[in-house]
């Protein structure tokens, strides 16, 4: 098996120039099918490729007599013999062409169904192989010709090997992708309570195949009415929230897998108190630290993989009403995440620095309403590697800032501790910008340091602060506020603080 | 970016609580904090799926999905001469590697009914056919309640007979109407006895002995061996010629 079951994930090294030029023209193929909301894909598992470089079927399509033929073979002869014909079915049936021409065949998928069921577990296996290279199909209807199949599948997953279950479940995955008339076949069918059976399996095979498929249910669109609800009512639930963590035995493809069907779930909003009230914010929360711990030995082992849908649940999670409540943030304690963030960051801009702007997205979430954790920012010292995140990109420009402003409005105590400090250089760097968001942010950054901290103030006029200002007079949508600040800071306005009107 | 040195160390090595930090800053927001025209609240945000801060991560995501050309478990070479075969009695199966074996152990020799020795594909399937093959006492109470379970598991609805059942299966599972694993107790004729493939045990094995293992659950009558259910159908393994093509 790949990767997954020595427990390391299949690292990214993209080192050779081949590689690059392939990524880079898969990824834009992907930002344009997300773009355009139908990024779908599915997994497919294959032999390797010393076996199948024998076999003279794979490299042309088949005709339809050449295909019958094997067809007939799979059915006649010794168990041996059978299980040849399916093989080279099988290598055959890995081009479109191919595929088309054996679902037009009368018969062909019933035939598949039988040696599915038949005694002979190889045949069962060589069938079912068969029926996984079908699924995977670009074209629909190769996929949907799979259909009568599926119940069988679906009864499979309560016995049989894990190999044999494995191979199920992501044709199952596939199939339940490629249309909601698919789905409409597999739920009454049953397939969450199959799922939540197989999920006790302690094959790691078995459960990264499950969380696929089930990733690939949750993405529907019908999936917050048809699908989530009952995937939260069964046993599905406990047990994704314990396989989010990797282990040893089980690795860290499994827990990718559950990170991101939980991603699913949170953003479906069906039922957030639910997971909150499960524990689900502190396991993320030990997670991360965890991740952390990881990513301070400083080895790419593809842990943004996993970091990527665990951010974004725990952020997500933390916007619910609920999360305030201290109780559960007392489960990881205020320093600890906050540590755990920088660190993280700091790995990313390495080696994945499309995370960072979801690093700060979750901090911002953790500081609004959190005093403790705005404070351990500041005993920790991190405004400083926060500031330095500013040249990255617009966005974690907004970012930055808008996490200083959830810091700065909690009062002088805090202000204290920004102002005098390198704050000020940057904030003069930002209004050079012509970004109206950017320098928005920032001049309500400074009404809050100016309304908490006078002598803030003070040093900024001294820095020509109001000239920076005036490059932006002219902006409609930042004029009324520069004005309002270029009073305060020449002191005329009812916002200087006056010692007396403070609570 | 640069962190403050000996970050990593208060990360803590456990999920028990960091050390005692020290408490918050006192909070004193001024009234005229983020007022008109100023407008800054600190707000919690939830983002959904597409949000464009995400799309760099789905495409990773996507990118690894697709990427994945996994091998399933090596499949050793197989030996011309079997290396080992299956030790249960009367099956003469020969296998060249331990997944092989494995494979095929958990589907013909576990769930199997110990009156009958027909495997089945979960548990939840022996436990349907020994209810309403092997118990007398089902028989009877199925004459006046509802008793044929579902085969879906997880399905809690019940029915009068294996008719009613098959109906519910198609209309409400949307299963196929020759579900292969829905074999109705009934005599020679009926619908479905003829496809008894899936059911079969061992290739190879002579029609069961009666059963006297101390693992066979005592009913009141037992099935002799002599009795064929369906057309022709018979406890042993259909050879491929005479297996009829569906």
């Amino acid at each position: 098996m790949w990767s997954h079951r020595s427990g390391r994930l299949r690292a990214h090294g993209y080192n050779l120039q081949e590689q690059r030029d392939r990524w880079r023209e898969r990824e834009a193929a992907l930002r344009k099918a997300r773009r355009e909301q139908h990024l779908v894909s599915k997994r497919l598992l294959r032999d390797n490729d010393l076996e199948e470089a024998r076999d003279e079927f794979q490299n042309k399509p088949l005709e339809e007599l050449e295909v019958l033929h094997l067809l007939r073979m799979s059915q006649r002869g010794t168990e041996k013999e059978k299980e040849k014909a399916l093989i080279s079915l099988r290598h055959s049936l890995q081009h479109p062409e191919t595929q088309q021409t054996f679902i037009r065949l009368e018969g062909s998928i019933r035939t598949l169904i039988g040696l599915l069921t038949s005694n002979w577990a190889s045949l069962q296996m060589e069938a079912a192989r068969c029926l996984h290279e079908l699924s995977h199909a670009d074209q629909p209807n190769v996929a949907e010709a799979c259909l009568p199949s599926t119940s069988y599948l679906l009864t499979y997953l309560s016995g049989h090997s894990a190999d044999f279950i494995e191979l199920c479940l992501y044709t199952l995955g596939n199939l339940a992708v490629e249309s909601e008339a698919v789905r409409r076949q597999l739920l009454p069918q049953g397939i969450i309570p199959a799922l939540a059976l197989c999920i006790q399996s302690p094959h790691a095979a078995v459960l990264e195949a499950l969380g696929y498929t089930l990733s690939q249910l949750l993405q529907a669109n019908e999936a917050p009415k048809e699908i989530i609800p009952s995937v939260l009512d069964s046993a599905i639930l406990p047990n994704m929230l314990r396989l989010l963590h990797p282990t040893p035995e089980l690795g860290a493809s499994v827990a990718v897998e559950f990170a991101w069907c939980l991603h699913y779930i949170i953003c479906s909003q069906v039922n957030n108190p639910l997971l909150i009230s499960r524990g689900a914010l502190s396991t993320l929360g030990l997670l991360l630290m965890d991740l952390a711990r990881a990513a301070s030995g400083s080895v790419d082992t593809g842990l943004d993989l996993l970091a990527c849908p665990v951010l974004r649940c725990f952020g997500n999670l933390l916007a619910e009403e609920g999360a305030a409540d201290a109780g559960v943030r007392a489960d990881f304690g205020d320093e600890r995440i906050i540590v755990a963030m920088f660190i993280l960051m700091e790995f990313f801009i390495q080696h994945q620095p499309s995370l960072v702007p979801e690093c700060l997205w979750v901090l911002n979430n953790l500081t609004v309403k959190d005093p403790g954790l705005c404070t351990a920012m500041l005993s920790l010292d991190l405004v400083a590697p926060l500031l330095q995140l500013l040249p990255i990109s617009r966005v974690v420009r907004i970012l930055v800032l808008t996490i200083l402003c959830n810091i700065a409005e909690k009062g002088p105590f805090y202000c204290q501790r920004l102002w005098p400090g390198p704050l000020l250089p940057h904030l003069l760097d930002i209004l050079t910008l012509s970004d109206s968001e950017v320098v928005g942010q920032s001049l309500e950054l400074l009404q809050l340091l100016f309304v908490h901290q006078p002598e803030a103030a003070q040093d900024f006029l001294q820095h020509s602060g109001l000239q920076a200002l005036e490059k932006h007079k002219e902006e409609a949508d930042l004029q009324e506020r520069i004005q309002a600040l270029q009073e305060v800071a020449l002191g005329g306005s009812s916002l200087v603080p006056n010692a007396l009107a403070l609570p | 970016m640069q962190l403050p040195p000996g970050l990593p160390g208060r990360l803590g090595s456990g999920p028990a609580g960091g050390p005692s930090e020290s408490p918050p800053l006192p909070v004193l927001r001024h009234p005229a904090a983020g007022a008109a025209p100023f407008r800054f609240a600190p707000r919690a945000r939830s983002l959904p799926r597409g949000h464009p801060l995400f799309e760099d991560g789905d495409v990773q995501r996507h990118a690894y999905l697709q990427d994945v050309i996994t091998q399933v478990s090596q499949v050793p070479e197989r030996p011309r001469v079997a290396a080992f075969g299956c030790h249960v009695a009367g099956c003469q199966q020969e296998f060249g590697s331990l997944e092989a074996y494995e494979h095929h152990y958990r589907s013909l020799h576990t769930h199997v009914c110990s009156v009958c020795r027909r495997s089945f594909p979960s548990a939840h399937l022996l436990d349907v056919h020994i209810l309403e093959w092997h118990d007398s006492l089902f028989q009877l109470l199925a004459e006046r309640q509802s008793m044929h379970r579902c085969l879906v598991e997880g399905c809690p609805d019940r029915f009068r007979g294996s008719r009613e059942r098959k109906e519910h299966l198609v209309r409400a599972h949307r299963y196929p109407p020759d579900f292969r694993f829905d074999q109705p107790r009934k005599a020679a004729g009926a619908p479905g006895a003829a496809a008894v493939e899936a059911m079969e045990v061992c290739p190879g094995e002579a029609p069961p002995p009666p059963p006297t293992g101390s693992e066979r659950r005592t009913y009141g009558r037992r099935i002799p061996s002599t009795i064929c259910f369906g057309q022709g159908a018979t406890r042993g393994f259909k050879n491929a010629k005479k297996r009829s093509d569906h």
